[in-house]
């Protein structure tokens, strides 16, 4: 899960890593009050505004805009609030902007990159840290590697005190900016192993005129699969960052994502659902859906899928292909007429199931009296769904 | 004598009395395996179906009936604990079947598994593994294998079927299938597996499926073209996947441009491997090879 720039602020905050004051707003209303509290509360000069969506690349997009004042800051935010990003990240549908981030502008005088991110090969965290912030890591890696300290941490040990240090003389900090960049990347290395993160990215990491060491901008990863032990994550996310049809899917154990095409795909298994979409492209159609209803394939599932899929009106067709194994083919034939049935199917739908009962489930498919066309392998299902989408257009 | 398993393994199920447990090893049962045990803390001295004791702890259980594997069919919050106490207790094979523990749990087991050489994982988030006719670990469905000589090695679980289905229609049956799991952090990857088939004079041909997301096949191909001789047919799901979106399996996200199945399928092909253009030719094209 992705969380916006002032929720990963927030955290960073709790765990005592300096950043700069800031305050949230959801509407261009609330925000002449905010600026002006801060300005009271920094006694600075000047404040950012910041759009927060879910994507890296907000600045080049218009996203980030430096003011003078309250009614300046207000202005800002009126001009972005609602304005759809389009970044390098977003894709090209964009992100609308729903929050703003007002923060006040603090003095620069380095900055610096420091991460931290689950190595899948090493199966270890990384720790990354570069003289070269505030622009993006994989122009430094590909323009002068020798820039970036990085180095592992053991998972029994966490980080040691030495690979602190090692990063701050990499760093090249002294005295003060020393002392409190090792305080920052120790407290970090506690933040990223008890909030459960996969990617905690500070960029820039800011040393300020006086030495002080603050959090400028960051992005932050937490793994879904350790939600179950961080009930606070709840309110960390944002539906309006996801595809709605998404959301529900997620509410019935279903793993869809949204795509592009008009052929519905009803899949069992991650790795043969996205097979199932890369074989309908093969044969020249589009799939509409990434689904996977899970390796044992339930009849509520199935079910919950079908709804799931005729809920986007770009759907001309749907193929299922469900590979039962030890979950047997007529149940899921029964499954998938009851689903048919209780839903009013109005597009064609080819079935292939394999597995235990293969045979049989065929049977109840063809027996059923509606309009399912079955398939015996992968490539016959595919071929006969992206055939029967195409002669309806 | 295929890989990892065989007529001698003796496997012990961690999980054996919750609902997923409890049908998966009575299917395990069914199709032969030897298994000599089963762990559920506070249940210790029962017996499963009349006939497999339970124990507290799997060190007791090893002890009591010999046991030389585990599978764990354990609710992903006690996984890792499940795991650790398998290792500690010098269990050679551990199969972990359960799905979504957190990644931060896998890094510690990982460095576990590190710091000794006794046990290999396989998994989590995996069907397991099944040398056809002489024992299944897992939840695959044991009827579509048949005995032969393709080793099969899948991140994916049902994908993995479909593989299986196609080369048993095609006769070609299998030495040892092993699911290495869709987890971005794994205790088996795809070379350790490449290199025991490798050496295993039962594997004539290797079938590796493989999918977007992390450079574990990139990886493997550049051990393929160094050190295996033996044909192999390679697909990799997720060629029309969208960047940035998680397909299913927590590790297959293709991620800053990289991770694709272009990228997978070019260090492949390049180590001359032979790539199944559709999934439905996964079979087909092995047949071809023999």
């Amino acid at each position: 899960m992705n969380i916006h720039e002032y929720q990963a602020k927030d955290l960073l905050r709790q765990y005592g890593i300096p950043v700069p004051l800031g305050r949230v707003v959801f509407s261009p209303k609330e925000s002449l009050k905010a600026a002006q509290a801060l300005l009271g509360e920094s006694g600075g000069e000047r404040l950012v505004v910041k759009a927060q969506i879910h994507a890296g690349g907000r600045g080049k997009a218009g996203g980030v805009k430096l003011v003078k004042d309250a009614a300046a800051a207000q202005q800002a935010v009126k001009q972005i609030y609602g304005k759809t990003l389009v970044t390098r990240q977003t894709g090209s549908d964009g992100k609308k902007v729903q929050r703003l981030l007002i923060e006040a502008g603090i003095e620069i005088a380095r900055e610096l990159y420091l991460a931290m991110l689950t190595d899948r090969e090493s199966g270890r965290v990384e720790v990354m840290a570069s003289t070269e912030g505030g622009v993006e890591i994989e122009e430094v890696a590909a323009a002068t590697p020798g820039k970036i300290i990085r180095f592992k941490i053991d998972p029994a040990l966490g980080l040691m005190p030495y690979q602190a240090r090692r990063l701050a003389f990499g760093l090249g900090l002294k005295q003060e900016a020393y002392e409190r960049f090792i305080k920052v990347v120790t407290r970090l290395s506690v933040l990223y192993s008890q909030e459960d993160c996969l990617l905690v990215e500070i960029n820039p990491l800011v040393v300020t005129e006086d030495n002080r060491i603050v959090a400028l901008d960051v992005k932050l990863s937490l793994d879904d699969n350790a939600a179950f032990r961080h009930p606070r994550w709840a309110d960390l996310f944002d539906p309006l960052e996801e595809n709605s049809v998404e959301i529900e899917a997620k509410k019935h154990d279903l793993n869809y994502v949204q795509l592009k095409g008009d052929i519905g795909c009803l899949v069992n298994g991650a790795g043969l659902a996205m097979a199932t979409m890369d074989i309908i492209k093969h044969f020249g159609g589009e799939p509409a859906n990434f689904l996977d209803v899970g390796g044992g394939a339930s009849t509520e599932a199935v079910t919950e899928a079908f709804k799931i899929i005729l809920q986007s009106p770009e759907v001309k067709g749907i193929l299922v292909n469900i590979f039962g194994g030890i979950m047997r083919c007529d149940v899921i034939a029964s499954g998938i007429i009851q689903a048919t049935e209780k839903l009013g199917l109005k597009v064609p739908l080819v079935v292939r199931i394999e597995g235990t009962n293969a045979p049989l489930g065929r049977e109840i498919l063809r027996e059923s009296g509606l309009a399912i066309v079955p398939a015996a392998t992968m490539a016959e299902g595919a071929r006969k769904i992206v055939e029967l989408v195409g002669k309806r257009i | 004598m295929a890989i990892l398993v065989d007529g001698s393994t003796r496997l012990l199920i961690q999980g054996i009395t919750g609902k997923t447990g409890e049908f998966h090893t009575n299917q395990m049962l069914q199709y032969g395996t030897r298994v000599v045990a089963g762990v559920t803390p506070g249940k210790g001295g029962r017996l499963f179906q009349n006939a497999v004791p339970i124990f507290d702890a799997v060190v007791d259980a090893a002890r009591e009936t010999g046991a030389n594997a585990s599978c764990i069919f354990v609710p992903p919050a006690f996984a890792a604990d499940s795991i650790v106490e398998a290792i500690d207790a010098g269990i050679a094979l551990v199969v972990c079947i359960t799905e979504g523990i957190p990644i931060a749990d896998m890094v510690k087991v990982r460095g576990k598994l590190d710091s000794q050489s006794q046990t290999r994982l396989i998994g989590p988030n995996c069907p397991g593994v099944i040398t056809p006719g002489l024992c299944k670990i897992g939840i695959m469905p044991g009827d579509i294998h048949k005995p032969g000589n393709v080793g099969v090695v899948s991140r994916s679980g049902t994908l993995t079927y479909e593989a299986v289905g196609q080369l048993t229609a095609l006769n070609l049956g299998q030495s040892t299938c092993v699911g290495i799991g869709g987890d971005p952090v794994q205790g088996t990857d795809f070379i350790d597996v490449l290199r025991m088939f490798n050496q295993d004079d039962e594997t004539a041909a290797i079938v590796l499926i493989g999918e977007i997301g992390g450079n574990a096949e990139e990886k493997a191909a550049e051990y393929i073209k160094r050190e295996v001789k033996k044909p192999i047919v390679a697909f990799i799901a997720g060629a029309t996947a969208p960047q940035g979106k998680r397909m299913g399996h927590a590790g297959a996200i293709i991620s800053g441009g990289k991770g694709t199945a272009k990228d997978k399928i070019d260090a492949l092909t390049a180590a001359g491997v032979k790539i199944a253009l559709t999934p439905s030719e996964m079979g087909s094209t092995m047949k071809t090879l023999l």
